[in-house]
């Protein structure tokens, strides 16, 4: 009964119902725009790291560790026979990595050397290019973030500097024979690839590495010696901590969206109840009971929701769906910030991400509806009647 | 009902706090109105009429005194009891009309029966029933702001009239009316009295009105000061 009273008060109030329901349309629009907005973020981080640089997860030397580079002249070693095997089978990919410097156009700049095995294919990166320079002393992939920094275009030379493993410098001439479009900065900025067996030889380690990334089929072997085995929890958990840290803003944003809808559900409600006096004193003379009332008031807030709910799914739905197929082209790079973001970002609306804020929102709505509605279960119905409210 | 009363009311006092003090708006009203009476009470502003109005239909409570409405006391109930009272056996007709501005003429005059859980076929056939008593046929769709003032009475007669209660209760009803309509809003009030066998009871000093009271309460200061039987047989 009630429902139909407050489906009809809504339907009868055409304007007041539709600019309430579009309001609240609109913040569900942008709650769930923004939150899939940066769940995709969040997921394009993850499968860029994974493709880029992770595959289906690495053998570490028990020395390495990638936050501490004044150990990466001793975090290498020969790589124990079952991590070799995969190497041998394709299934794995071994990385040597040092310090270095580079000196291009008179400048110094300290850099990541790291050795790749040109021919791989386990991560996504386009390491085919430095075995295609034969006549190249020192082949050298960079990205586009590194050419920007050191001013470097393809063709162009510069002298590298870097410590065998005797502790002795040494240097020689590299060449740039590609220049890489990663979105991935922590392959680009920072760092140089050049082959692995060019590194073995220029840094004396002879089939040694640092670590090593296998296919994402793979499973772990049984016996990895002194390595030690890092999944792709481990290694993408950099990423996740970036995302945890950032989850208070993502929720402020998300509370002042949902603050702006309540906001206005609230005032409409409160206005209702003002200027429904005289209606609120009617129904009560006709016999509806006061909880009645305050339900009533409520109902027509959820079924506020309700339509709003409704409209995000068209037109908003349309433009939700749009954005998803075709994603949102970015203004500038940001792979020099430091940041994995696309050039163009696809949101991601999860079943979940809508259920959770539809409910949310539901929620909220029917909270600030009975808010205010219980002003009326203070009301005389003779004070009503005349227009009165309780202030 | 007790001999047909449908109203008994004893010693009812009702004050209203102003500002520190009490204003009294009646003292030792003693009234009992029977089954079928079309009566009026009748006064000037502030004789304490409406605020009788309002404690017969439970809408206000008496400070002191017995009420007892339809073989219920209105004593110290709770305001859902004097709810259901209202919604099963009340009508209420009021000066303003107050017909739901969102709400065609079918569906103002259908709320009571809604309220009253009704089912839908025989919702429709009361409301074309009452719609026909007041002779509003050809508004059935149309909205309070399309209505003259004498059609949104009338909508609020088969509104207060469609579950056909015991007791009709109807504060100032021809106030905002023009000679003609007031006298036809009567003559239907008359008609459905007759037909139906309501009580109805009018808050009013329309002079208008007073020719088809068959019983007519003179309230002065609070007080009843007259209380006479006209001979007025309505059919």
């Amino acid at each position: 009964m009630l429902f139909k009273i407050a489906l009809k008060n809504l339907l009868g109030a055409r304007l007041r119902t539709f600019l309430n329901v579009f309001v609240t349309s609109i913040s569900f629009f942008m709650i769930i725009f923004m939150t899939g907005l940066y769940d995709g973020m969040r997921q394009h981080a993850k499968q860029v790291t994974i493709d880029t640089e992770i595959a289906g997860g690495a053998y570490w030397h028990p020395l390495y560790d990638p936050m501490e580079p004044m150990l990466f002249e001793d975090s290498h070693s020969v790589l124990p026979p079952e991590i070799e095997s995969l190497v041998k089978e394709k299934k794995a990919v071994p990385i040597l990595i040092s310090q270095a410097a580079i000196y291009p156009n008179g400048r110094i700049m300290p850099v990541i050397m790291k050795g790749i095995d040109p021919r791989q294919n386990i991560v996504n990166m386009p390491t085919e290019s430095l075995s295609k320079n034969k006549d190249v002393n020192i082949p050298v992939l960079i990205g586009k973030g590194m050419a920007n920094n050191a001013k470097l275009d393809i063709g162009d030379s510069f002298t590298i500097r870097w410590i065998d493993s005797d502790g002795t410098y040494d240097a020689d001439e590299g060449t740039v024979v590609h220049i890489m479009d990663t979105e991935n900065f922590k392959l680009d900025i920072g760092n140089i690839w050049i082959p692995i067996t060019k590194a073995q030889e220029m840094l004396e380690m002879k089939n040694e590495a640092t670590y090593v990334s296998y296919a994402k089929e793979e499973t772990r072997v049984n016996n990895s010696g002194t390595w030690i085995h890092r999944d792709v929890d481990y290694l993408i958990q950099d990423i996740e901590a970036a995302i945890e840290a950032d989850k208070p803003s993502i929720q402020i944003m998300f509370a002042i969206l949902l603050s702006l809808a309540a906001m206005g559900i609230f005032n409409a409600q409160v206005l209702s109840i003002f200027r429904r006096g005289k209606e609120i004193g009617t129904l009560m003379a006709l016999g509806m009971t006061r909880t009645r009332v305050v339900g009533l008031f409520t109902v027509e807030g959820g079924i506020n929701a309700v339509l709003a709910s409704a409209l995000t799914v068209f037109p908003f739905g349309v433009i939700l769906w749009w954005t998803a197929e075709h994603g949102i082209p970015m203004p500038m790079d940001y792979t020099e910030m430091g940041f994995i973001i696309a050039e163009k970002l696809i949101p991601v609306y999860s079943i979940g991400l809508i259920i959770s804020t539809t409910i949310l929102v539901f929620f909220i709505v029917i909270i600030v509806s009975y808010l205010p509605s219980r002003r009326i279960a203070k009301m005389k119905p003779t004070d009503a009647l005349r227009g009165k409210t309780v202030t | 009902m007790e001999n047909n009363t449908v109203i008994s009311i004893q010693s009812l006092v009702k004050r209203f706090p102003v500002g520190g003090n009490f204003f009294t708006a009646l003292k030792n009203v003693d009234l009992n109105l029977h089954k079928g009476e079309f009566t009026g009470l009748v006064g000037p502003s502030g004789s304490g009429k409406t605020t009788l109005l309002n404690i017969i239909g439970g809408l206000d409570s008496a400070s002191e005194g017995r009420v007892r409405v339809l073989d219920q006391s209105l004593d110290n109930t709770t305001h859902n009891k004097r709810a259901k009272l209202r919604r099963k056996y009340m009508g209420f007709i009021f000066q303003s009309y107050n017909l739901l501005p969102v709400y065609t003429v079918f569906e103002n005059i259908e709320l009571p029966l809604i309220l009253n859980k009704i089912d839908p076929t025989e919702r429709i056939k009361k409301v074309n029933q009452a719609i026909e008593w007041v002779g509003l046929a050809d508004k059935r769709d149309s909205k309070p702001n399309m209505l003259s003032g004498g059609e949104c009475q009338r909508t609020a007669i088969a509104r207060a009239l469609v579950h056909q209660p015991v007791l009709v209760m109807a504060d100032e009803p021809t106030a905002n009316l023009d000679a003609e309509n007031s006298h036809n809003i009567m003559k239907i009030l008359t008609k459905l009295n007759d037909e139906l066998d309501t009580s109805f009871v009018f808050a009013t000093h329309d002079e208008k009105i007073m020719g088809y009271l068959k019983r007519i309460i003179r309230l002065e200061d609070g007080t009843i000061i007259k209380d006479e039987k006209t001979k007025k047989e309505h059919v």
